[in-house]
């Protein structure tokens, strides 16, 4: 990829404590980083893990200042669940691109019947981001053997989105995930590219 | 070498590189990692210490002895380790002395939004403020000389996204320090009144040294922009977010890092060069009331929010009047997702336990068992601080007997406490409790970690923060000594819940302080997760008439389902409080471990 280094981009993602955004993110960092981009990085954990709402900002290029996306900033909103999606949707500037888990985790409000969970969301914000790419990426991962790579599979897709494939995403995936991991890994964010 | 770092790998890099021999800290959220990364170190004597008093006191004491020492904390540490830090200004510093408070503006993982730099001025320490990764270790390196060099503890200042984003660094090499020879000085350090008054004049001469360093410091810095119509004053995080906000706009700022003492001459040539004066800062305006005292007119509160975090899209909207469009808004009712207790948290049966009690009162604590608070649970009555749980409860008692003693007004006081808050600071309530007669009860949350802030090593684990093993804090054993009688404690599993009500029960009907100690470790403790990876519980459709007590427990994988009840075998850890609970016996416990 040439000028490099003139590109720049703010991707969220987004999702509910235990999903592995993290990883997803830290694989997705470092990446950027060794193309030659200023990167930053900045997640929010600690009480909020225990299965709540969490994001990860990641920011890059030539000079990044703030590691913050602010509302109707996000060129890409990935969500890693479906309501999480609809939460964090006004974050997206006008005509960012949105890749969205066709999955669903019922918070406890919903469980125990305080709440409900609205119907219909992948319809819905289709109308709002037309271009949306909505998948199963738990299924896709249990495919491969191992649900838990939904993570990656998203960031296979986010990173085809971007425009930002041709990083040798495989050499950082193996530095980043654990060596036991790996070649489960390049696979999940292998067919995530093939989503889009 | 490049790399991507936290602020808190950064400043735990720092503190390597600079020498630092050693280091003390309790955990909390953003400050955790501080301590964890530099534990990875060999050269740098770690701890977990008992709490931040105790971590302010042990770095003292190396500083003293003439060692390069640090502390770190999150903010609401700094209130616990506050009276060894206002003295220590008066003591100074032999080896380098540097005390990290992690400020959490947005509350995302504290109980208050307190903003420390106001402890710089109120203890007349110096203070630098990173605002990124490479300043992180920058500074943190540097702090150490400048705190020997004025004979002075400094406050580092760092905010929750400082401490938990990334951003590109690049390392140094350590530069091995000796250990100052120590020296006696009782006059310097022995802070009687009459020693004390006169260290009292030897810090006013001090501040007045350090404000002419922080006028001509490199921290502190004028960044020339062609636009004279607007200057901007900033320090930490919101340097950043004003950076991004402005870039257009081409105003100077004035970069601050050394915020304690602000520099009055530099910031008034600054304001000379500008047309009008933004000061840029989260939470207290305590730049701005400096920068006010010196007589020159600026805004900051009147168009910043004093509450939550700041980003770049607030600042432009209140400096340019450009406001940034939001995405696509699309209304839909989303049910909220608050975090909650894990399914087989240990925690989960004492709080349905007592959720059954009536007339009962919960004074909590800090710790992941705060959760308690939530529906539908919804036990809690309140939270105050670490440690508070015992001494509240206690005070809680006095209250209900003044208001009537035995009848309606009389409720029963449980305080609910974990094993690492326990120690940090509810062993001092306990002893108030016993010798002040208390009848309150004491549940004493024992999962063998610190959960909350990533599983860290307490006196009540045997571990210490290097992995070695140590003394292993029987609790049991410290109720007892410290005047519980033996009768009146019980150590019960919390996945039992037969026994958690009969502990109640017993404690209820005691007329002196009570002590039920639940010991079961953390779900999430890798050895524990991968231990009980095989256990789940299945609930029989045929048996399960659909009643939706076990939704009671409040456990995330209990589904209902077409109005039965099903459980998620990848959640549940087969805790069995469901099956336990289950008018209809439909629920039974499955799979195979060494445990059962």
């Amino acid at each position: 990829m040439n000028n490099k280094q003139e590109r720049a981009g703010n991707i969220l993602l987004v999702g509910v404590g235990g999903q592995g955004t993290i990883l997803a993110s830290k694989v997705l960092s470092e990446g950027l980083l060794r193309a030659g981009f200023d990167v930053k990085m900045s997640e929010i954990h600690g009480m909020s893990q225990r299965g709540g709402s969490v994001s990860t900002h990641v920011k890059f290029g030539r000079k990044v200042h703030s590691p913050v996306i602010h509302e109707g900033q996000a060129d890409m909103l990935a969500s890693f669940e479906k309501a999480e999606a609809m939460r964090w949707l006004s974050y997206l500037r006008p005509g960012g691109m949105l890749v969205v888990n066709d999955f669903e985790i019922r918070p406890l409000s919903v469980l125990t019947g305080a709440a409900e969970y609205p119907d219909g969301l992948i319809g819905r914000l289709k109308e709002a981001v037309p271009g949306l790419l909505a998948f199963d990426a738990g299924a896709a991962a249990s495919e491969l053997g191992n649900a838990k790579a939904q993570n990656i599979v998203l960031l296979g897709a986010l990173v085809k989105c971007m425009g930002l494939g041709d990083i040798a995403w495989p050499e950082v995936i193996k530095d980043v995930v654990p060596p036991k991991t790996y070649e489960l890994n390049v696979r999940a964010f292998e067919a995530g590219q093939r989503k889009f | 070498m490049k790399q991507i770092m936290t602020g808190n790998e950064a400043i735990a890099r720092g503190a390597w590189e600079a020498g630092c021999h050693v280091a003390a800290a309790y955990p909390g959220t953003p400050s955790s990692e501080i301590l964890e990364n530099i534990a990875g170190y060999d050269e740098i004597d770690a701890e977990w210490s008992t709490n931040e008093k105790v971590a302010l006191e042990v770095a003292s004491g190396a500083s003293i002895a003439g060692a390069r020492a640090l502390a770190a904390m999150k903010h609401v540490g700094l209130n616990v380790a506050a009276d060894p830090f206002f003295t220590m200004s008066y003591i100074g510093a032999s080896g380098g002395f540097v005390v990290v408070t992690a400020d959490d503006p947005g509350l995302f993982s504290s109980q208050n939004e307190q903003d420390n730099r106001w402890y710089a001025l109120h203890a007349k320490t110096p203070m630098l403020e990173p605002s990124d990764s490479q300043e992180c270790l920058d500074f943190v390196k540097d702090a150490f000389a400048l705190s020997e060099r004025f004979d002075v503890p400094l406050l580092f200042r760092v905010t929750t996204r400082i401490c938990h984003s990334k951003s590109v660094v690049e390392l140094g090499e350590r530069a091995e320090t000796a250990v100052k020879p120590y020296g006696r000085d009782p006059a310097k350090r022995v802070m009687t009144p009459a020693s004390a008054k006169v260290r009292r004049h030897i810090i006013e001469e001090r501040e007045k040294k350090l404000r002419e360093f922080s006028n001509s410091c490199p921290y502190n810095r004028i960044e020339r922009g062609e636009n004279r119509k607007a200057g901007i004053i900033a320090s930490g995080i919101s340097y950043q977010h004003a950076r991004e906000a402005l870039e257009s706009a081409g105003f100077p700022f004035l970069k601050l890092g050394f915020t304690y003492p602000l520099p009055d001459e530099l910031i008034r040539k600054f304001a000379e060069g500008v047309d009008k004066l933004y000061v840029i800062e989260e939470n207290e305006p305590y730049i701005e009331t400096f920068v006010k005292s010196l007589g020159i007119e600026c805004e900051g509160r009147s168009i910043l929010p004093a509450v939550d975090e700041l980003n770049a899209g607030i600042i432009r909207s209140a400096i340019l009047g450009e406001k940034t469009q939001p995405g696509p808004m699309v209304s839909v009712i989303l049910p909220p997702r608050p975090p909650v207790l894990c399914p087989g948290c240990s925690h989960r049966g004492i709080f349905y336990v007592l959720s059954k009690q009536k007339n009962i009162v919960v004074s909590s604590d800090i710790g992941c068992y705060t959760l308690g608070v939530a529906p539908p649970l919804s036990v809690t009555d309140s939270v105050i601080c670490m440690g508070a749980s015992v001494s509240a409860g206690i005070g809680y008692g006095k209250a209900f007997i003044k208001a009537g003693g035995p009848g309606e007004n009389m409720k029963k006081v449980f305080s609910v406490i974990g094993d690492s808050t326990f120690f940090h600071s509810g062993i001092t309530g306990l002893i108030d409790a016993v010798v002040n007669k208390s009848d309150s009860a004491l549940f004493i949350l024992d999962n063998r970690t610190t959960a909350m802030t990533g599983h860290q090593d307490n006196p009540g684990t045997g571990v210490t923060i290097k992995g070695e093993k140590t003394v292993k804090i029987d609790l049991r054993a410290l109720c007892a000594a410290c005047g519980v009688r033996a009768e009146n404690i019980r150590t019960v599993s919390p996945y039992d819940i037969k026994s958690v009500e009969e502990a109640v029960k017993d404690a209820i009907a005691s007329r002196e302080f009570f002590v039920i100690i639940a010991v079961e470790p953390c779900a999430l403790i890798k050895d524990v997760a991968r231990r009980r990876a095989v256990l789940y519980c299945h609930a029989d459709k045929e048996k399960c008439v659909g009643c939706n007590v076990c939704l009671k427990a409040g456990c995330p994988a209990l589904v209902p389902a077409g109005g039965k009840i099903e459980i998620n075998r990848d959640m549940c850890n087969g805790c069995g409080i469901c099956a336990q609970i289950c008018p209809a016996g439909a629920i039974s416990l499955a799979g195979e471990s060494d445990e059962r």
